[in-house]
């Protein structure tokens, strides 16, 4: 389950831009991004994460025919499992770490496929959400050349009840 | 303006105010830029209704995006080698966050200098909600 082919484009760089409130013209203005050290328009740091676009069976998007978890006329679109420990994670868990190795910058024009390997996994017992179980996955993105762009490490947690606030 | 080997010093810090007031619609324009519609972070009514949530709150790599252009701004663009961190609070709408990076280590590699970072995002009661790394190439 990963994006098999990641087309970077400047539109999309800007929206993501845009999403994380970074006015830095290197991201939408070509003719600026000329004039810099890269050259181009590049991507911001945390890009890759959007390569979720471009997974087919990416599961936090809705999908046309397919039943949404999210709320519609009730407040989920999902039959909840009785007695299941779904609580606080909600539909995947949370997102505990993320640890990223750059090789070299994406720009339009690359295409990235994504490789991801299942890491390790372990349990906790947390102070504000109960039972905590951590997974690892690791993603590497390699651009058309079979170069690779970014090795992405990510940490996922599954808490047995919503994190306390206080 | 990239940072330079020769100026910089150890314990330096540079930080910046990422996002002020943080609103609901940001959530779902990050939503819908990265592809992760986590209804988590974008329909209030399951937040609260199903998962227990007192609202919707911010994706972790929405922080994690924000953090990164205090980055960027400070280390120059395509410069990072290494960026990484751990989500230790959750982030609400109408929170206010600042990104602190503090100079851990300048080295040389090779003939290539590079800036290892420790990495701080604060909300505005002082809390910690992110805490990471980063490494980025830097002139002689």
């Amino acid at each position: 389950m990963a994006a098999t082919k990641f087309p970077i484009e400047a539109g999309h760089i800007m929206l993501f831009a845009r999403a994380i409130g970074d006015d830095n013209k290197i991201y939408y203005d070509e003719d600026y991004a000329k004039t810099t050290e890269p050259g181009s328009i590049v991507a911001p740091p945390t890009f890759a994460m959007a390569s979720a676009q471009f997974d087919p069976d990416y599961p936090l998007r809705p999908k046309i025919g397919q039943p949404w978890f999210g709320s519609g006329k009730e407040p989920t679109g999902v039959q909840r499992r009785s007695g299941g420990s779904g609580g606080g994670g909600g539909g995947g868990g949370l997102h505990a770490e993320q640890h990223f190795e750059y090789h070299r910058h994406l720009k339009p024009g690359d295409v990235l496929t994504a490789t991801v390997k299942p890491g390790k996994t372990w349990e906790k017992e947390g102070r504000r959400a109960g039972k905590l179980i951590f997974t690892e996955t690791v993603t590497e993105y390699r651009d058309q050349h079979g170069e690779l762009m970014i090795t992405a490490r990510s940490v996922g947690v599954r808490t047995e009840r919503p994190v306390d606030q206080n | 303006m990239a940072l330079s080997a020769r100026t910089l010093k150890v314990g330096e810090t540079y930080e910046e105010q990422i996002v002020d007031n943080l609103a609901r619609t940001q959530l779902v324009q990050y939503a819908g830029a990265s592809g992760d519609y986590n209804p988590l972070h974008t329909d209030e009514v399951y937040s609260t209704k199903v998962a227990g949530y007192p609202s919707v709150f911010a994706h972790g790599m929405l922080t994690m995006g924000m953090t990164s252009k205090m980055l960027t701004h400070y280390v120059g663009d395509g410069r990072l080698t290494t960026f990484g961190v751990r989500f230790t609070r959750q982030v609400w709408p109408g929170d206010t966050l600042t990104a602190k990076a503090t100079v851990e280590a300048i080295r040389e590699e090779g003939g290539k200098y590079f800036v290892d970072l420790t990495v701080s995002t604060v909300n505005q009661e002082g809390a910690e909600v992110l805490s990471g790394y980063a490494s980025a190439r830097i002139d002689p």
